[in-house]
């Protein structure tokens, strides 16, 4: 028999290029050309997880991800990482969409794709990290979840105990498949592609869908689908004094010290 | 926007008591419902916790819905949010403010979901501001690790549910003399609440030390202190401006801190009237999470980094001089 297990990922420019994010004043786009795309950190912890899983109970892993023709690379990698299939969904039409109408795209590709056992979703994402997707997503299919995951026990195949992180401590929740976890960076060390697994990648089943070949409701995806929408995107003024201090050691702190006593920070 | 519909406060207590970023939300919804002439209301789940509700009141709140049940004394992931989007459904206000917590985050999702309505995540402030001629809330979100601000609205779905971020907006100030209603609402708790997914144990440390996001002085290491070795220099200066220690994602992943001490995107976000970061260079998904600071002192030896453009003060050098320096000059002032 086996688990049905799928993962869900997303293509996200590097954190680490971040401060080259510009905004085009003119036209209010943000200009990310040239950032290197990555999956997403905790989505490979997603991917791990769903593979571990597989491994232990055996099964199929799915991956999925809505995005850009480019993050067909993401799902290629994932595909290294071990996963049996890739789909990406993949429109104009699906566009704009926040995060309610990136579930509810999800949502249908799912429906689709038949009955899973457990859904795997990182955390968040580095990007917008809004967290949101994960649950909402498991609202649409009426199954449970928990986020912020960091360990899972199998009482049995289709019975878990998780542990979910708290602010100053943990939560065990018990929860019966199917179900849907967001797991973050604690669960587990991710594994790197191995020769072997990279030249399977080509033998690999890829789907690419668009809007209609899963039957999702104009109304309900991208754009039109999202009740929210970004009306403005503006450079962050700190407003902060940028003063830095010259002179000897000595000099540098005791000026920092005045400074701050006439701030009234100390 | 409209003058009709309640602004709510989801209050969250854990154990009885109220978790801060409550009264956070409750100067916001006081500040918003007083703009818009409503009703500032608050939800509250638990068991027995009239006692909280009271709290709820003496921090703003006009009203009360009250849920309280033995089997609701702890979050329980799909009685919660089916029993909020119930009482949603049933009072129709418009605008929701839930706490970017832990809780919060999983919460908030699941009951807009229910309710196939808008949610933003992570507001650091709010505010009814004019889009086109007409008036809307405006959800200010930041974006790109900081380096961007977002407006976002919804100008439709009702209720418009945001969730916030802790630590960023001033608590409420609490006044005895404030009088509210608290409506107990009788909920009907069902035994297929738990079938599928049930909360079986809570453990919450009470942070040893006083926790980074109350504390009126932080002082935050970075990568750059492994020049000094350890951290201990962190915590001498810390102590001797009576403040905190926290540190960077590389200072955590080194040891040095627990992630309930971790500042940035993805960790804690502090806005204390003096943030001393030490060593760090000042990549945005850090920077984010200290812009509420009143004054802040950055360190480092690279005179290009980031850090100096987001502080007040700054001082370039070699950190095992300059911190010792920074701590005799502290101590004469004492």
């Amino acid at each position: 028999m086996g688990l049905e297990i799928l993962v869900c990922i997303k293509q996200v420019p590097h954190p680490d290029h971040f401060s080259e994010i510009r905004l085009d004043v003119g036209s209010g786009r943000i200009i990310r050309e040239g950032i290197p795309a990555i999956i997403n950190p905790l989505d490979r912890n997603a991917l791990e997880e769903g593979l571990r899983i597989k491994e232990r109970f055996s099964g199929k892993v799915t991956v999925i991800s809505m995005g850009p023709p480019q993050a067909q690379k993401a799902l290629e990698e994932a595909l290294a990482m071990g996963v049996d299939r890739g789909i990406l969904l993949c429109d104009m039409a699906f566009a704009g969409a926040d995060t309610l109408a990136t579930a509810n795209t999800l949502f249908y590709a799912i429906r689709k794709l038949g009955k899973f056992d457990i859904i795997y979703c990182g955390n968040e994402t580095v990007d917008s990290g809004t967290a949101q997707v994960g649950p909402q997503l498991a609202e649409l299919l009426d199954i449970p979840q928990v986020s912020s995951v960091q360990e899972v026990t199998f009482s049995d195949e289709k019975t878990l105990e998780v542990k979910r992180a708290l602010e100053h401590g943990y939560m065990k929740v018990r929860l019966k498949l199917p179900a849907l976890l967001c797991v973050n960076r604690d669960i587990n060390r991710t594994r790197l592609p191995t020769v072997q697994s990279i030249m399977e990648v080509a033998q690999k089943e890829m789907i690419i869908w668009e809007a209609r070949d899963i039957e999702a409701p104009p109304e309900s995806i991208g754009l039109k689908g999202s009740p929210t929408c970004a009306v403005g995107v503006y450079e962050h003024k700190t407003g902060r004094r940028r003063e830095v201090m010259q002179g000897s050691t000595e000099e540098k702190v005791q000026g920092a010290v005045a400074r701050l006593k006439e701030l009234g920070a100390i | 926007m409209s003058n009709s519909g309640e602004i709510w406060v989801i209050g969250e207590q854990r154990r009885g008591r109220l978790e801060e970023v409550s009264l956070e939300l409750l100067s916001k919804g006081t500040a918003l419902s007083q703009s818009m002439g409503v009703t500032l209301s608050a939800v509250l789940l638990g068991d027995e916790v009239e006692e909280v509700a009271r709290e709820l009141v003496f921090h703003g709140a006009e009203k009360i819905y009250l849920l309280e049940d033995a089997r609701l004394r702890y979050y329980q992931s799909e009685a919660y949010a089916r029993l909020l989007a119930g009482v949603i459904k049933e009072h129709e206000p418009q605008i929701v403010l839930i706490g970017a917590t832990e809780i919060g985050k999983e919460l908030a999702p699941r009951v807009a979901a229910k309710l196939r309505t808008g949610l933003t995540a992570y507001c650091i402030d709010l505010y009814v501001g004019e889009v086109g001629d007409a008036p809307h809330l405006i959800h200010v979100v930041p974006g790109w690790g900081g380096n961007l601000v977002m407006h976002i609205i919804c100008p439709q779905r009702r209720p418009q549910v945001v969730t916030v971020k802790p630590g960023v907006l001033p608590k409420a100030v609490r006044d005895e003399s404030r009088k509210g209603k608290i409506i107990k609402v009788r909920p009907d708790v069902r035994d297929k609440d738990f079938s599928r997914i049930e909360t079986v144990e809570v453990v919450e440390e009470s942070p040893k030390a006083k926790s980074v996001e109350s504390a009126d002085v932080v002082v935050c290491g970075g990568w750059g202190m492994n020049a000094l070795g350890d951290f201990s220099k962190v915590q001498e200066l810390a102590d001797i401006l009576g403040g905190v220690v926290a540190g960077t994602r590389p200072a955590m992943d080194k040891g040095w801190v627990d992630e309930a001490r971790m500042i940035g995107q993805s960790g804690k976000t502090v806005s204390p009237g003096l943030f001393v970061s030490l060593g760090a260079s000042g990549a945005m998904h850090y920077t984010t999470g200290f812009m509420g600071s009143k004054v802040v002192l950055a360190v480092d030896q690279n005179p290009q980094a980031p850090i100096f453009h987001v502080a007040d003060v700054g001082i370039v050098g070699d950190l095992s001089e300059v911190i010792p320096c920074l701590i005799e000059e502290l101590k004469k002032g004492a």
